[in-house]
């Protein structure tokens, strides 16, 4: 028999997917998809979904295999060579703190999301995609668990992450994020993560945070995060297709989808508003500002994507000019956030040294010296005195994002946001006129959300009291509070001074 | 303001034929260099041709090795046996 | 707009977890010191409707005490908002007496306090 000649990627993703979308015959079509309707999204054609990395589940699991062996071998040269004693500063563990307790369990919530999507589109090319992108999600997961387990080995605020994201009141921001995208129908699902965050704000997260480990010495961390980063791609593809798809399959769809992108794209700006905090003051190097970040990576990147749906009739999201005006001052107003609460967190806080001021001064000309500076230098004033500053109190939230209510008018940073709506005779409060138009589009949605300080009042939350409420937590009396003079400082201090001591013991 | 196609590559030796290819086929490409990262930025369309990998990487090359090296894009994808391509261009 | 759900009876799965009933006979009320922006948010702090007015000051306290305003606020000269309009508060007499019901937010103004330096820290 003569050799036939190798298929191409085309032919070959079309002969690994041919057939799987049968109509069925026993049952109903509708009763085996009974989630892809209700929504009020109109699909006419599902045939004419493509996936332009035509990935079929045989090369799927190759590239996968290969990325996996590359890690472990990375982690495990990390572990057996002592990475941890090479990082920048142990101030930069903080970090880690924060990825693993809010953002690795939100990846395993995008595991269990791109399940169901994966079962419940009827069409074969998003099915194939989306179970592909769940396996991604489950992965990333493990392995950032795996690699940061390490580091639990040596430092606190790290043990208890599965316990502390269910609980834990800043983290109910990622939490309740993906609560609710996971509660919505399968559609709304797929603009939520699938666009809005993994297209439009996905990069704000991976890129700077990576590359931050990169240059902070953190080997370990730099590959699970670009490696996970490398199935970014995919699902950044699938993100771009659904909203195409769907805008290419009815007009009806358009202003359905505009609804989601105006409400998701505000919900991940405020979700990312703990990654400015990250890259501005926690990372002890520096690898860019996040007002620098979010030019690259929405008023550039997100202007040419909304271009190009410009001729679907999709607008930029609601809501995007006060996002852009509002990175001059996020980042500062949620480390100032995190400083004065830092002792009822599993995380570490410290007052910013005369270098990095000078940085922030040169990064935010229009800002830094003349609304936030101020606020260190009170604060530096009652360190000197011996009374580190920390708000001894519960605080008000935002009904819809679940971040205190800390934001300022869009024109005023000397003012505070208060939005307010009346439902069913009660009040509810909000930080944004973005948060409040969500919650006013399905208040009987959101009046049922999970709320922390509210459940510490209603006595759900262990006890009446700090300590009870910490301990609820599952915080060790180590894990937050100011970093210098803790234990993880200590340490760090008698690894850097350990040079003259033998190793061997 | 041009609509930027853009791509996201490791900084490492496995990715650099890649880039390399990328800024010989596209003469307007800008570079930006991170710790760990690399992005390219085209004004409107980027193209990664096979051709051109593999002449510099000096073997073959599938395009879907892509896969291994790359962290982030923006455009519309278009992928076949010999071309890569990132493209605001309709 | 209602919510799109998939059953007709969503409300029965999708209970209020924010009802005055549910906070054990206490109001929770935001307390609010304008132009101190260096206080991350309005405080939140569970009071029986029978709270005289007078006991806001020492609430406030708990919080906002470690400014260096704070030990100079003249009470009698500060002016109040309870949920957006101005209010003349008797301190005598309780705060369910005089509006404030389950997450009402109550603001005060320090005149000539503007923060530290004056620059609304
Ligand atoms: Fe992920
Ligand atoms: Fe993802
Ligand atoms: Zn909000």
């Amino acid at each position: 028999m003569a050799p036939t000649k190798k298929m191409g990627i085309k032919q070959k993703y079309a002969h690994l997917t041919r057939g799987l979308d049968w109509e069925t015959t026993y049952e109903k079509m509708d009763d085996v998809f009974p989630y892809d309707k209700f929504e009020g999204i109109k699909i006419t054609d599902w045939s004419k979904w493509e996936d332009p990395f035509r990935l079929t589940m045989d090369s799927y699991w190759k590239f996968q295999a290969e990325k996996e062996r590359k890690l472990y071998a990375v982690i495990d040269a990390f572990a057996q060579n002592n990475g941890q004693t090479n990082i920048s500063d142990a101030r930069y563990v903080n970090v880690l703190k924060l990825f693993l307790t809010g953002i690795s369990p939100e990846e395993y919530q995008a595991h269990r999301g791109f399940a169901f999507t994966g079962r419940h589109l009827r069409g074969v090319g998003p099915r194939v995609a989306c179970q592909q992108q769940s396996l991604d999600e489950l992965r990333h997961f493990q392995t950032q668990c795996h690699t940061i387990s390490h580091f639990n080995k040596f430092f606190n605020g790290l043990s208890e992450f599965r316990t502390m994201h269910d609980r834990v009141f800043y983290l109910s921001v990622p939490k309740s994020f993906f609560d609710d995208a996971r509660t919505a129908g399968p559609f709304e699902f797929m603009i939520a993560i699938g666009f809005a965050f993994e297209y439009v704000l996905t990069n704000l997260l991976f890129v700077p945070f990576m590359s931050g480990a990169a240059y902070n010495g953190d080997m370990s961390t730099v590959t699970f995060g670009f490696s996970a980063q490398s199935d970014e791609s995919r699902h950044m593809t699938l993100g771009i297709e659904v909203i195409k798809f769907l805008l290419e399959q009815h007009p009806d769809n358009l202003p359905i989808v505009q609804e989601w992108v105006d409400k998701w794209f505000w919900r991940g700006f405020r979700l990312l508003g703990l990654v400015s905090m990250m890259m501005d003051y926690m990372l002890p190097k520096k690898v860019m500002s996040w007002k620098e970040a979010w030019e690259i990576y929405f008023v550039e990147a997100g202007g040419s994507l909304f271009k190009d749906l410009e001729r679907y009739g999709l607008k930029m999201p609601k809501y995007h000019e006060q996002a852009t005006e509002a990175c001059e001052h996020i980042s500062h107003q949620l480390y100032g956030l995190l400083y004065q609460l830092s002792h009822v967190t599993g995380l570490h806080a410290w007052m910013p040294d005369d270098e990095h001021m000078d940085w922030l001064s040169e990064k935010y000309p229009n800002t830094f010296d003349k609304y936030y500076r101020p606020r260190f230098e009170l604060w530096k004033q009652q360190e000197a005195e011996g009374k580190r500053f920390y708000y001894n109190g519960l605080l008000q939230l935002c009904h819809t994002c679940q971040l205190p209510m800390t934001f300022t008018e869009p024109d005023d940073p000397t003012t505070t946001c208060f939005r307010e709506s009346e439902y069913e005779g009660q009040h509810y409060h909000f930080c944004s006129d973005g948060c409040k138009d969500i919650f006013d589009r399905e208040p009987e949605k959101y009046i049922s959300s999970w709320l922390p300080i509210q459940q510490i009042f209603q006595g759900n939350c262990g006890g009446p009291t700090i300590p009870d409420v910490l301990a609820y937590y599952m915080f060790g009396p180590n894990d937050g509070g100011e970093y210098v003079g803790s234990e993880d400082n200590k340490l760090w201090e008698s690894w850097k001074n350990a040079t003259t001591k033998e190793a061997a013991e | 303001m041009a609509q930027i196609a853009s791509i996201t590559l490791y900084q490492n030796d496995e990715a650099r034929p890649v880039m390399e290819a990328i800024l010989q086929d596209n003469p307007t490409a800008r570079v930006l260099n991170m710790p760990g990262a690399v992005k390219i930025d085209v004004d409107d369309e980027l193209v990664i041709n096979r051709a051109t990998v593999e002449e510099k990487l000096g073997s073959e090359w599938d395009p879907q090795q892509i896969h291994m090296v790359l962290i982030s894009m923006a455009g519309n994808l278009d992928e076949d046996d010999d071309q890569i391509k990132l493209s605001w261009k309709h | 707009m209602p919510v799109k759900a998939i059953v007709d009876n969503y409300k029965d799965f999708n209970p209020n977890r924010d009802l005055p009933e549910q906070y054990h006979g206490n109001l929770m009320v935001y307390l609010y010191w304008n132009k101190h922006m260096s206080f991350v948010a309005a405080m939140a702090a569970p009071l029986p409707p029978p709270t005289p007015f007078g006991a806001l000051p020492e609430v406030a306290k708990s919080v906002y005490g470690t400014h260096p305003d704070f030990e100079k606020i003249d009470w009698s000269k500060v002016e109040w908002t309870l949920d957006g309009n101005p209010i003349t508060p008797d301190f005598a007499k309780s705060i369910g007496e005089q509006g404030v019901r389950h997450k009402s937010l109550i603001r005060f103004t320090t005149p000539g306090l503007d923060g530290f330096e004056g620059k609304y820290v």
